[in-house]
């Protein structure tokens, strides 16, 4: 590969092929990128879209028919060369969707378990107060709630000091109070280890809190990499009010239909006639957007 | 007065059998588990054959294998001055090989029912597969480690056939508990037959009683085999 030496490197390159079999059948995943050190990356798509998969594959838990991975000067992967740094010596930290917690290990031992031989433990302490934890530290995973184990599994990934941080739809398990709690404590993360941090996300809210760009992955190929504004907010462009959300009720008052839609936090009211009622269903993903009109603005 | 020295002889040979079969068991099964050749199944196959032949089967060509007349047991007599035929280093690696099933299947098992992102979350920390093995995996599956040593300590007691044609009934040597029975009730001492009975009766009784205790504690109950 050929340096241009005026801008700097950037810290991570990934390049991969490799054939998904999914339950819709066989796919090529086909897919490159590079990111900048300290950012948060946001992969998303439809499920089966091989975003896990590459989270997989950066840390070394699944071949790839061809592949390459440079993070910094190390080069991780490269097929080309029979390279391959077995997942045990890529300096990452792993969340995995449902932990992973070692049941036999107290909440401090899962941290001192996950420190490299002859280093310092003052990390541990140091983790189990940012992540509140430190009330628990003596209790074993299977009392603890989803949102305690996620703390655990997160303060676990980073006490061995990794280079890149990889979460697998880390907030899945969680509901939206505690979605919102933990974001704050992966972003405290992120920002106090100087993490580059790649994230697994179908949760639009969760993308636009969190990440500094977004990877729009469709049928195993890279579709968008942008800013989560410039994808997910194209009012941005044509100027019109725009909200996506999903729809979480759908009430008949006399002749037309008054439809619920959850946006973030937010529930927005909208009226539609019978007919187009009939076309919506509870569950669905929507856009509200109104073009030729005159916002109110009132302070909170 | 009742001689002690078969149940003595026994439980020594139980013991021996089972230390060697958690040493090779832990390993084995961990292969098993985790490794997808082809041939793995001819593997499985040859270690489960114990529980299906008759053990005067596998005493029967073990005896052969082990024979000073035979090229194996010549090599061994020649080379390293050892004669597995009617000794007890014979009666132990052929009670190894009986009782192999019964520490494989349940570490197989234990192994098996850990989830796979454990041993996947260690090898993300750094961690080798053998720190792994001993701080991951084998902590949390006690429950298939003690039913595999209990298990095999437990059917080494109790077989017969095997220790007969391998070992013959020398006393102090080979003559087990199991052994010891039926010589006494072959010269008609049905008095002194019936207590090693009852205490080979008691002592099985006791240890399966331990291992269901020790599955219904661990709240996973797991088949034996």
């Amino acid at each position: 590969m050929t340096e241009n030496p005026t801008t700097p490197a950037p810290t991570l390159i990934f390049r991969t092929t490799k054939m998904l079999h999914t339950a819709s059948g066989h796919q090529l995943l086909d897919v490159g990128f590079q990111l900048k050190q300290g950012s948060i990356l946001a992969l998303y798509g439809p499920s089966g879209a091989g975003k896990t998969t590459i989270l997989r594959i950066l840390a070394g838990l699944t071949d790839t028919a061809t592949g390459y991975i440079r993070v910094g000067e190390d080069i991780w992967l490269d097929t080309s060369h029979h390279i391959n740094l077995p997942a045990r010596h890529r300096p990452i930290g792993f969340v995995f969707q449902d932990f992973a917690l070692f049941p036999h290990l107290t909440v401090r031992g899962q941290l001192e378990f996950a420190l490299p031989k002859k280093t310092d433990r003052l990390i541990v302490d140091e983790l189990l107060s940012m992540m509140e934890l430190e009330e628990l530290q003596h209790r074993k995973p299977a009392i603890l709630s989803g949102g305690q184990q996620q703390r655990v599994a997160l303060a676990r990934a980073i006490a061995r000091r990794p280079r890149l941080l990889l979460l697998d739809e880390p907030l899945s398990a969680l509901d939206d109070e505690m979605r919102y709690r933990l974001q704050d404590f992966i972003l405290k993360a992120h920002r106090s280890f100087q993490l580059t941090t790649i994230l697994v996300s179908h949760y639009l809210p969760e993308i636009f809190r969190l990440s500094d760009e977004v990877i729009v992955l469709e049928n195993g190929q890279v579709r968008r990499q942008d800013t989560a504004a410039n994808i997910f907010l194209e009012e941005k462009i044509s100027s019109k009010f725009r909200v996506t959300g999903e729809i979480i009720d759908i009430q008949p008052a006399d002749i037309v239909c008054i439809v619920s839609v959850l946006s973030g936090n937010n529930i927005v009211k909208v009226v539609a006639t019978a007919a187009e009622a009939a076309a919506l269903h509870i569950g669905q993903k929507v856009v509200v957007a109104s073009k030729a009109f005159n916002p109110i603005i009132l302070p909170l | 007065m009742i001689d002690w020295s078969p149940l003595w002889l026994s439980l020594r040979l139980a013991a021996f059998t089972m230390a060697i079969l958690l040493l090779l068991g832990i390993p084995l099964a961990w292969w098993l588990a985790y490794n997808r050749a082809r041939w793995k199944a001819a593997v499985e196959a040859v270690i489960s054959l114990p529980m299906v032949l008759p053990p005067s089967v596998l005493g029967f060509y073990l005896l052969l294998a082990f024979s000073p007349a035979g090229s194996f047991g010549r090599l061994l007599d020649q080379w390293f001055d050892l004669r597995l035929v009617f000794t007890f280093p014979g009666l132990v690696l052929a009670s190894v090989i009986y009782s192999l099933p019964f520490m494989i299947n349940p570490l197989l098992a234990g192994f098996r029912s850990l989830p796979p992102d454990l041993h996947e979350a260690s090898r993300t920390l750094g961690k080798s597969d053998w720190t792994t093995l001993f701080h991951v995996l084998l902590p949390n599956m006690r429950a298939s480690l003690i039913t595999g040593a209990v298990l095999s300590f437990a059917h080494t007691i109790g077989e017969f056939g095997v220790v007969m044609m391998i070992g013959g009934s020398i006393p102090g040597q080979t003559r087990v508990a199991s052994v010891a029975i039926y010589d006494e009730v072959q010269s008609t001492h049905y008095r002194l037959a019936n207590h090693y009975a009852l205490v080979l009766l008691a002592l099985s009784f006791t240890i399966l009683l331990l291992v269901y205790l020790i599955n219904h504690r661990y709240n996973k109950p797991k088949s034996m085999l």
